[in-house]
């Protein structure tokens, strides 16, 4: 186990920056997730760190030395890849074998320690199966199992939840989540799926045009967005903007409840002009606009269905919302976060 | 009623139309196989339908064909060509398709386009120029004189069809590998190889059917019989003077027609995804 | 930690450097092909321009430079002018005979019947065996006294017995049956090409022109035929380069005979550079080749790139 930094890595594909300037501490033991859209540069960052790209420019230390010049094979890291990447032609067993085979580890070993991967990730029953015979599920606890066995350095995940379908995918979430605090392996976790990042990350960094826009835990990336992209990037329904004194204000969807909801003191009032509303279930989000403000940006407001009386907020109608004065961000003319005077 | 008369009518005009086509490419071949059979008598008879046997069958050529001719020979030279030539194309054509496919970006698919325009550049405008140099290394009338040239087809059009394949395996694989612990060669050896088997038996087919079906280079090059490929034998060397002894060089024709026959139909499928070579994505 | 630091320490040798780059790499591995064809196909290409400027014969191998007199010559001289309108109407009627065939075959094939793939199989020998060997077999049918095509022309009562042709021995007759014979090895080749364009176009964009009201002949010929070209226009390239540059079919069916009436390019550049010794003039001959086929490339490159797009 080792920690992870990179000082000003620079990657450009035939001119063309893909991570433009990423510097980036992760502690040993630590859960780090690179959040952003695709083509943000996550995942090239990513395979320079694995050692798959070299990058135009920067460092990359492991465990405090500088891995540039080495190849993957001596950096020490695991990876697992979106399509997890088996041998297709081995046997699961010979597929978590491979790596330590590798590195000549004497059989015996690689036995017990096969043994203990596939215990830990409870896929000894399908030990003698072919990559193909296998669910998708599966495959990615052979996957991951794969890359566990040699006890890697760091274990870098590229969206290794991509391919499953939904209600797998939040098993398999918490599944990695737990399984990594358990063993303590320091993680980078790719993905551009905001509820993995949120729900797995020790930290996320929020990446955007090759650049860090934010790093902090789930909690300050969401309270705290750090920039307009971060805020609106971040949440679903993103955070509401307003155009306000030359900059923005933002307030997240949850934030905007109707008046007699939000305790009298520091608040923002608006007239919230309801154009229509959608009931999931779990909450009920309404569209409209806010009266007397020049933005033309549709807002919503997300309520918890049982505490409204949602009755008489009817669609074509004004009524009277409000957001606590805390819960306001404001971002400069150039969407940069700043204090709210 | 004028309805099914409509469909009766279309349904054996498009019956026709198939027979048509089937007599029109199978008909030499049943040719050359009725003719393998025939009684010289039988054969040389104009009174004779020609379309059946009237004597019995006979196996008379195709024991001459063994017995009395270089056949034997012939069939050996070749499949000596033909190993040869496989073993050098393998060895040129299945890293360069991998290269090119992987390992050399945008000027790879510029080189691998130019590499196989050269399969386009025909016999007929290098043999003159390659009879001088193959003289020149001492090597004119001799069998190995096909060995050294018949790769500079083979390679060509067996990198183009390798390259597509490899393309197709999936890059995690050999990145997964190379991450636990190999080198991009090892990756190479470990994953694509063993998982491109299909692919590569396929360019061992069609290579060895490329060298059979070789004329120009075999007429240019070789001219004592003994050194001859089956090709270039049955189609020059069983005619006495000016007499052809037709029963025999059909029999002839017809042992070398089968093997290259047997191939291609069942490697046809393969080939053609190879020649269009993700045209269609 | 501690495995890395191993690692760091130790040496990397230089072999283990070549392995890990994957440019050298992929240099290395690309470098016997390209060698084997540059040294194989680019240096007698070479020589043989050289030769066509030079004077040089078996018996008199001279390097000296002439200049286009060599060319100059051959263009005076009846025998190649005849060898060259030749060349081309071989190849322009073998071509337009198979496609036609080919397409028309395509279409046959297209439609799933019992018996398909076998009837596949039959119609694929002609371009699957060794053409020589298939030549062999309609010299046989073409014989002058033992004709099979005669005896059945004559035997449906189409041909009356006293006007057998002696099909090889008359120019026109001749000229006819190679352009045939090459015709009928080609044509299994158009079958599949236009079979393997057809097949690849995407069934929902034929549901949707059909649904937008597209006809048969519309769907085929707006649809099919346009997303198709590509690889057709690729696989009549490879048909015409391939028969523009053949000998074998005039040289094992006629001999160029007779009289010349079906000489070819590549069978006069033999005549001549092999047979005769005149290497420097069969190189000329052969070399007029060369115009026609770097268009039918020009041409063939652009499609490549489309279908990249």
């Amino acid at each position: 186990m080792a920690a992870v930094r990179t000082t000003d890595i620079v990657k450009r594909f035939e001119g063309l920056a893909a991570v433009n300037g990423i510097s980036l501490s992760i502690a040993d033991g630590e859960f780090m997730v690179l959040l952003g859209p695709s083509g943000c540069g996550k995942t090239t960052f990513l395979r320079i760190i694995c050692g798959l790209e070299n990058q135009t420019s920067g460092d990359v230390f492991i465990g405090g030395n500088v891995v540039n010049e080495l190849p993957p094979r001596a950096r020490g890291v695991a990876m697992m890849f979106q399509s997890y990447g088996l041998y297709p032609h081995y046997k699961v067993r010979d597929n978590i074998a491979f790596p330590l085979r590798t590195q000549r580890v004497p059989s015996a070993e690689i036995k017990v320690k096969v043994a203990w991967a596939a215990k830990l990730l409870g896929i000894s029953h399908l030990l003698d199966r072919r990559p193909r015979q296998l669910s998708g599920g599966e495959r990615q606890r052979v996957a991951l199992a794969r890359a566990l066995v040699r006890e890697p350095t760091v274990l870098l995940l590229d969206e290794p939840l991509s391919n499953l379908d939904a209600k797998l995918r939040a098993s398999a979430r918490n599944e990695i989540k737990q399984f990594q605090q358990r063993v303590g392996t320091t993680t980078i976790y790719v993905t551009h799926d905001q509820v993995e990042a949120m729900g797995m990350g020790d930290r996320i960094a929020v990446i955007d045009g090759g650049r860090i826009r934010q790093i902090g835990t789930p909690a300050a990336i969401y309270d705290d967005p750090a920039d307009r992209f971060v805020a609106t990037f971040v949440g679903s329904p993103p955070m509401n903007m307003v155009a306000w004194n030359g900059g923005h204000l933002g307030f997240r969807p949850e934030n905007l409840l109707p008046r007699e909801m939000v305790e009298d003191g520091e608040v923002a009032e608006f007239s919230f002009r309801v154009e229509r509303s959608e009931y999931l279930g779990s909450e009920r989000i309404f569209y409209g606009k806010l009266d007397g403000l020049p933005s033309t940006a549709e807002i919503t407001a997300k309520l918890p269905p049982a505490h409204v009386n949602w009755k008489s907020i009817r669609p074509g109608e004004c009524h009277p919302f409000a957001v606590r004065r805390s819960a306001l961000c404001y971002f400069d003319k150039d969407g940069k976060r700043a204090a709210l005077h | 009623m004028s309805r099914a008369l409509a469909n009766v009518a279309r349904e054996s005009g498009f019956a026709a139309t198939v027979a048509f086509f089937v007599i029109l490419a199978a008909f030499p071949f049943y040719w050359m196989l009725i003719t393998a059979f025939k009684t010289n008598a039988d054969l040389y008879d104009l009174s004779n339908m020609p379309l059946w046997f009237t004597d019995p069958p006979t196996f008379e050529h195709i024991r001459y064909l063994f017995e009395k001719t270089l056949f034997t020979q012939w069939l050996l030279n070749s499949a000596i060509i033909g190993v040869c030539v496989v073993a050098i194309t393998l060895v040129c054509a299945v890293p360069a398709g991998y290269s090119l496919a992987r390992m050399t970006g945008r000027n790879g698919e510029a080189l691998g386009i130019g590499i196989f325009l050269t399969y386009l550049v025909p016999p007929t405008l290098l043999f003159l120029p390659l009879s001088r140099i193959i003289t020149m290394l001492g090597l004119q009338d001799s069998l190995w004189s096909l060995v050294l040239v018949y790769p500079t087809f083979t390679i060509p059009f067996c990198t183009w069809l390798l390259m597509g394949f490899f393309k197709a395996v999936p890059r995690e694989i050999e990145e997964a590998a190379i991450v636990d612990g190999c080198s991009n060669l090892g990756a190479f050896v470990k994953m694509v190889i063993p998982l491109s088997v299909p692919a590569i038996l396929t360019v061992v087919i069609f290579t060895f059917t490329l060298t059979l079906q070789e004329f120009v280079y075999a007429l240019t090059f070789i001219s004592s019989a003994g050194e001859k490929t089956i090709t270039l034998g049955v189609a020059t060397d069983l005619v006495r003077g000016d007499i052809y002894f037709w029963g025999e060089l059909m029999a002839g024709a017809l042992i070398a027609a089968i093997p290259v026959a047997i191939a291609y139909n069942f490697f046809l499928d393969r080939f053609i995804s190879g020649i269009t070579g993700g045209a269609v994505k | 930690m501690v495995a890395i630091t191993e690692k760091l320490a130790k040496p990397q040798s230089r072999l283990q450097f070549v392995l890990d780059r994957p440019r050298v790499l992929g240099a290395l591995f690309v470098s016997p092909a390209v060698l084997y064809v540059l040294a194989l196909v680019g240096i007698p290409l070479c020589l043989a321009i050289y030769y066509s400027v030079s004077a040089y014969t078996i018996y008199n191998q001279d390097y000296s430079f002439v200049g286009l007199r060599n060319f100059i010559q051959i263009f005076q001289d009846d025998v190649f002018l005849r060898t060259l309108w030749n060349t081309f109407l071989f190849t322009l009627g073998s071509q337009i005979l198979g496609l036609i065939l080919g397409k028309f075959g395509a279409l046959v094939l297209l439609r799933p019947f019992p018996g398909r793939k076998l009837v596949r199989a039959l119609i694929i020998l002609p371009w699957a065996v060794p053409i020589a060997i298939a030549t062999v077999a309609w010299e046989w049918m073409f014989d002058s006294l033992y004709s099979v095509i005669n005896w059945i022309l004559i035997a449906l009562g189409l041909m009356n017995p006293a006007d057998a042709p002696n099909w090889l021995g008359d120019p026109h007759l001749a000229m006819i049956c190679v352009i045939v014979v090459n015709a009928w090895r080609f044509f299994p080749f158009a079958i599949v090409i236009f079979l393997a364009g057809i097949t690849a176009v995407p069934q929902d964009v034929i549901d949707a022109a059909t649904v937008d009201g597209a006809g048969f002949w519309r769907r085929n010929y707006q649809i099919i035929l346009p997303m198709i070209a590509p690889i057709v226009v690729v696989g009549l390239i490879f048909g015409t380069v391939f028969t523009f540059t053949d000998l074998s079919i005039v040289y094992l069916l006629t001999m160029g005979g007779p009289v010349n009436a079906t000489s070819v390019l590549g069978f006069e550049g033999f005549q001549v550079g092999i047979l005769s010794g005149d290497v420097s003039h069969g190189a000329a001959i052969s070399l007029v080749m060369l115009p026609v086929l770097f268009i039918l490339v020009v041409v063939m490159l652009r499609f490549i790139r489309r279908r990249e797009i």
